[in-house]
């Protein structure tokens, strides 16, 4: 094991106000650290020496519960492929680096404190229809619906998804179609999800557009940095699918029944 | 009926509704610009060729055609530019606070610079209509210099209008210049608008990229080959 | 007070419908007048938050994340046990709960674990109709796998990552009720209090951790759904924000604590690698259906790289001691023989506590491209963590704390000794005795979120006037100022020492003197040093900031001082429980093979806690264990 001396730029800011960059040295780090455990380090001292710690969210540090939510020398979750904040080891950096720790910026994404942000702008996407509406107690046997291998496999593909922000994050527009894509994609794509596919999709893409992300321009560095690599074909599917509700929308649309069916 | 107008201008006040008539638009302008370099190509089989062909294009459906075509694109090209400045204008407010460094890893610089390529484009194509169409500043409509013998016709001599325009440097240049920024814009948009349009898979997305990378290259190429044939090897001088 | 635990008569396998057919039912017009507080939002919270609300209940629902989904039920890897019997493998409710009284090595009440193993099969049901994506076979019709040395395949799983999937499926319902207006949602809130009013449970109060502000909140019973207390021992494979508070709080309040020694290990996790660690992290079990677990034979080889070692010089000590079960023994005896193996001087890594699980011999017979499709992201987690590749060289594992089968004490309807505050999941004590089975933490979350509470909350219901204690009642204005009081008490301590290093301090002492093998002698120290560190952390604790932003360090502190007051509790109990069980062992207590011995006679009670005001002398009170259908035995698995 050796020891890593480093420089940090880290975004500090407290919420409504004007943030800016702090210099703060990282010296005698053990490159077995985690990311994490580094600013856990950093912040010890910094307690010790009377200064405000920094704030970061973070939760599970095994990399599935998507609160942790750094932007590591301008990529979310850091350099390394297919890695969360929480399982990027030191051992990736080299003595004397700089490293720019900055929160996930977005507008949709309000700064908390420091590197910590608000991303309740996923929750009221999932309310906008990132579900299928069944109540308990009212499902059928679990094998009377029959979900081909190939296509629950895609659906887990997609259900990988761990809400971090980190396709928000490294989009140059900050648009959340990563995101919303793989939620509204994995229902769609399922039988469970087809009698609500085109409100669903309709729904959560309206509720992505009223939250102020920006759009997506095919640029697919959403998929270079989400820590479970969901693919960008997921986006291929959300245009499809919002297209095709849409035109059923304008030129079909849904007659109102009166209570009780015609 | 109004009910399908609102839905329509919610879709195309909706992220993805908008960037689908991007895609509409570009795909209608791509292949535009394969047909006018197939068509100004013409200019190296000699004069003939491209004169009737120019004639061809002028007197279509009684002189409608060419009209109906302009048209056409002026929508086009209004729609995806409107379009795109108002997704850019979104883009730019989605994020307040810039990251202090800034890093990319997969996005290509053409992708990046598509709203700097088209504006471009765009200012290209109003000085490229003022000088070829319009013809201002210059006596390309006058008769008496360009006219043409076309099988007894006499026809517009679209020939000597192009070796003529490109034999001034500055236009030539700028010609050239506009060009690599389309082909830059087309390396991105080609393939792109497959993803807009739900229609890149797996299996087709890689395909896709070349695709685009080759008829990029191929409309540089085909375009610029003209002016420096003629400003550079002299052709037709 | 006795402890009714209010456990239907009858045949076992009838109770569970004579309990709803017996039950009160609320009208649905009067359900709508009641309000349900659900605290947490992990399987448990959210299944029973989203079920409440279709019910017609209006429900507060509060976690301390960002989300409702990252709740900590979201690290679950792998799977959920059903008796759905699709293999026709002879599996059956029966079969289940036979196992699952086994595994908890008799001390779960037998009723709970019926009715769990009841429920599991609804369970799949819902989730699969909610579009979780569980693994399926070619036909379209939903695999299994066996499970932690269960002898049917029993197990749903959705990949390595299915509690993430369940809790997607649970959080998806729960947004559904959202958007209908059922129930109202508090992200990053902390429950710091529990409001009595005249007995009863009927209210919170919270702090928002994004503003620091304090609030009260009143309803008309409460759900405790907070998990475990894991993170007594600092180093666990809890996620680092889970605590005991809400659990601690209320058993300050008046709720019996239950079986707090009951913890359990994970043999398969990765070792500490130096004090910095925040977190252990566990890599699922299944690795040691192809990894062969050993130490070396001689001191002598200890540092050398394990290719040197030859095969007569290792000693693999789960296949020696155990040779049925063999590398597949359960977690708790697989995670003893690690930590003898490490006491006697023979562990490997870096500190001498971890011990080897080698893939070779399983490349060689299946070759690497097979070991990577079964355990790839394994493999790569820990290559990510540890910088080494389990392929090259054999992999370095060491058990860790992961889950606590101790709780809140409730009774059959989930319900605690104090009135309106029902508690469930990992935060009760009921369904999984002293050991938990693998995959059996999910089934019981969600079959207590789903199927129990909805039926058992009414019978309390009915006896209280809905919306008659508000936030204006005197005793939620004194529990704002105890709130408000405390934290400015932290503020003002103005030491010199983070709130880490006293969690650390903690974890360290509770895991050495009461985490793998317990004695007496190493608890009496215990519960000598603990209160003495508690002294040191309220007069010596530094706590930057101010508690109306959002403070980190401030959030942490009041999760280390309830922590401080727990971990007394759990060596009690510890002490107390003169016997070996499950995930309890005294060293005092075992066989000459050194198995743990369990003292029917005198220790077949659940002890349920209760606090007299003096942390050093808990009431101990005893629901005794009656075991009807499976017979008290000695669980063997050589």
């Amino acid at each position: 094991m050796s020891l890593l001396n480093l420089q940090l730029k880290v975004w500090r800011q407290n919420q409504g106000q004007p943030g800016h960059f702090q210099d703060i040295q990282a010296l005698e780090i053990p490159d077995h650290a985690s990311f994490l455990e580094m600013m856990d380090i950093v912040n010890e001292r910094l307690i010790q020496d009377g200064g405000d710690p920094v704030a970061f969210d973070h939760d599970c540090r095994e990399g599935i519960c998507g609160m942790c939510s750094m932007t590591i020398n301008g990529i979310a979750h850091g350099p390394e492929k297919a890695t969360t904040t929480c399982q990027l080891h030191m051992r990736k950096f080299r003595d004397g680096d700089t490293i720019w720790v900055e929160p996930f910026r977005a507008k949709a994404f309000p700064v908390v404190k420091d590197l910590m942000v608000n991303r309740s702008a996923f929750d009221r996407i999932q309310q906008a229809g990132g579900f299928v509406t069944v109540r308990t107690g009212a499902a059928p046997d679990a094998n009377s619906i029959l979900v081909g291998k190939e296509v629950a496999d895609a659906a887990m593909d997609a259900a990988a998804c761990i809400g971090c922000g980190a396709c928000v994050a490294s989009c140059k527009n900050a648009s959340a179609m990563l995101f919303v894509s793989a939620k509204a994609g994995q229902l769609n794509s399922l039988p469970q999800g087809q009698p609500e596919k085109n409100r669903r999709t309709l729904g959560m893409v309206r509720q992505m557009d009223k939250e102020g992300f920006g759009n997506c321009t095919n640029q697919y560095e959403c998929e270079a940095a989400c820590p479970k690599e969901i693919s960008v074909r997921w986006i291929t599917k959300l245009n499809r699918d919002y297209a095709l509700a849409s035109a059923k929308e304008a030129f079909v649309g849904v007659k109102e029944h009166a209570e009780g069916g015609d | 009926m109004s009910a399908v107008f609102d839905s329509l201008s919610r879709f195309y006040h909706s992220s993805i509704g908008k960037k689908i008539l991007v895609a509409l638009t570009g795909a209608a302008l791509l292949i535009f610009v394969l047909g006018h370099m197939i068509g100004n190509l013409l200019v190296f089989v000699g004069p003939e060729a491209i004169n009737e062909y120019g004639h061809m294009l002028q007197t279509a459906l009684h002189g409608g055609g060419v009209w109906i075509a302009r048209l056409g694109l002026l929508a086009a090209v209004g729609i995806h530019v409107v379009a795109t400045i108002q997704l850019t204008k979104q883009n730019r407010a989605a994020r307040v606070d810039a990251y202090g460094k800034v890093a990319s890893q997969v996005s290509s610089k053409s992708s990046r610079t598509m709203i700097w390529s088209g504006l471009t484009i765009l200012a290209f194509i109003v000085y490229h209509l003022l000088h070829f169409t319009v013809r201002v500043g210059n006596e390309y409509g006058n008769k008496a210099l360009y006219s043409y013998d076309l099988h007894g016709h006499t026809v517009h001599n679209v020939y000597k209008m192009v070796i003529d325009g490109f034999s001034w440097a500055p236009a030539a240049i700028f010609y050239v210049i506009a060009m690599l920024l389309l082909s830059s814009h087309l390396s991105h948009g080609f393939s792109s608008l497959f993803q807009t349009l739900g229609l890149s898979t797996h299996r087709t997305e890689p395909l896709f990229k070349k695709l685009g990378h080759a008829f990029a290259l191929l409309i540089l190429v085909g375009n610029c080959s003209i002016p420096i044939a003629i400003l550079v090897f002299g052709y037709g001088r | 007070m006795s402890l009714d635990s209010k456990i239907p008569s009858g045949p076992m396998a009838l109770r569970w419908s004579k309990h709803k057919q017996d039950s009160k039912l609320i009208n649905p017009k009067n359900k709508r007048k009641y309000t349900v507080i659900v605290v947490g939002s992990g399987l448990a919270g959210s299944s029973a938050a989203a079920t409440l609300s279709e019910l017609g209940y209006k429900v507060k629902c509060f976690c301390f994340q960002d989300s409702p989904r990252r709740a900590h039920s979201i690290a679950a890897q792998g799977g959920i046990n059903a008796a759905k019997n699709y293999q026709n493998d002879g599996d059956s409710v029966h079969r289940l709960f036979y196992d699952t009284v086994k595994g908890g090595d008799f001390r779960a009440r037998e009723s709970n674990v019926h009715r769990l193993a009841e429920e599991s099969v609804n369970i799949i049901d819902q989730c699969a109709a909610q579009g979780v994506p569980f693994a399926r076979e070619y036909g379209g019709g939903l695999a299994n796998r066996s499970f932690g040395g269960a002898q049917v395949s029993r197990t749903f799983y959705a990949r390595g990552q299915t509690g993430q999937q369940l809790l997607l499926g649970a959080y998806s319902a729960l947004n559904k009720e959202v958007a209908r207006g059922g129930v109202e949602m508090h992200t990053r809130s902390e429950m710091l209090e529990v409001v009595v009013v005249d007995g009863h449970a009927k209210g919170i109060i919270t702090r928002n951790l994004m503003t620091g502000k304090i609030e009260a909140h009143a309803a008309d019973t409460v759900l405790l759904c907070t998990g475990g207390y894991g993170n007594v021992f600092y180093l666990s494979t809890n996620a680092m924000g889970c605590n005991v508070t809400a659990t601690w709080r209320a058993h300050r309040k008046g709720a019996y604590f239950a079986n707090p020694c009951y913890t359990q290990i994970h043999p398969t996790c990765i070792p500490v690698s130096g004090d910095y660690q925040s977190k252990l992290t566990l890599m699922s079990e299944s690795l040691r259906n192809d990894g062969r677990i050993w130490v070396p034979k001689n001191k002598a080889d200890i540092g050398k790289p394990a290719a040197q070692i030859p095969e007569s010089d290792r000693d693999y000590f789960l296949e020696r001691k155990y040779p049925s079960f063999g590398n597949l023994a359960p977690r708790d005896i697989s995670s003893r023989a690690a930590k003898d193996a490490c006491d006697a001087g023979l562990g490997v890594g870096p500190g001498g506590r971890g011990v080897y699980l080698d893939f070779a011999e399983a490349i060689g017979q299946f070759g690497q491209k097979t070991i990577a499709e079964r355990y790839g992201n394994l493999f790569d987690m820990y290559e990510k963590i540890t910088g080494e590749s389990g392929y090259k060289q054999p992999m370095r594992i060491y058990p860790a704390v992961h889950y606590t089968m101790g709780g809140l004490w409730v009774d059959y309807n989930l319900m605690s000794s104090l009135p309106g505050l029902h508690v469930l999941g990992e935060a009760n004590f009921s369904d999984h005795g002293a050991n938990r089975l693998g995959a059996s933490a999910l089934m019981q979350g969600l079959a207590d979120g789903y199927f129990v509470i909805p039926t058992t909350i009414a019978p309390y219901l009915v006896t209280q006037t809905p919306g008659s204690v508000t936030t204006s009642h005197p005793e939620f204005t004194k529990a704002l100022e105890d709130a408000q009081g405390r934290t400015n008490k932290f503020l003002n301590v103005k030491g010199k020492r983070s709130v880490d290093s006293f969690h650390r301090e903690l974890g360290l002492l509770v895991w050495d003197k009461c985490g793998m093998a317990r004695d007496k002698a190493g608890l009496t120290e215990a519960l000598k040093r603990i209160p003495e560190l508690r002294e040191e952390f309220w007069s010596n604790v530094k706590i930057p900031g101010s508690g109306a932003a959002a403070n980190p360090e401030l959030e942490k502190a009041g999760r280390v001082a309830d922590f401080m007051e727990f971990a007394e509790l759990l060596c009690h109990d510890a002490l107390d429980r003169e016997e070996s069980c499950g995930g309890h062992f005294r060293t005092e207590h075992q066989y000459d093979d050194g198995e743990a011995k369990r003292d029917d006679e005198n220790y077949c009670y659940a002890a349920a806690w209760e606090h007299t005001g003096d942390l050093s002398k808990p009431k101990l009170n005893k629901e005794q264990l009656t075991f009807e259908e499976v017979h008290l035995s000695v669980r063997s698995y050589k």
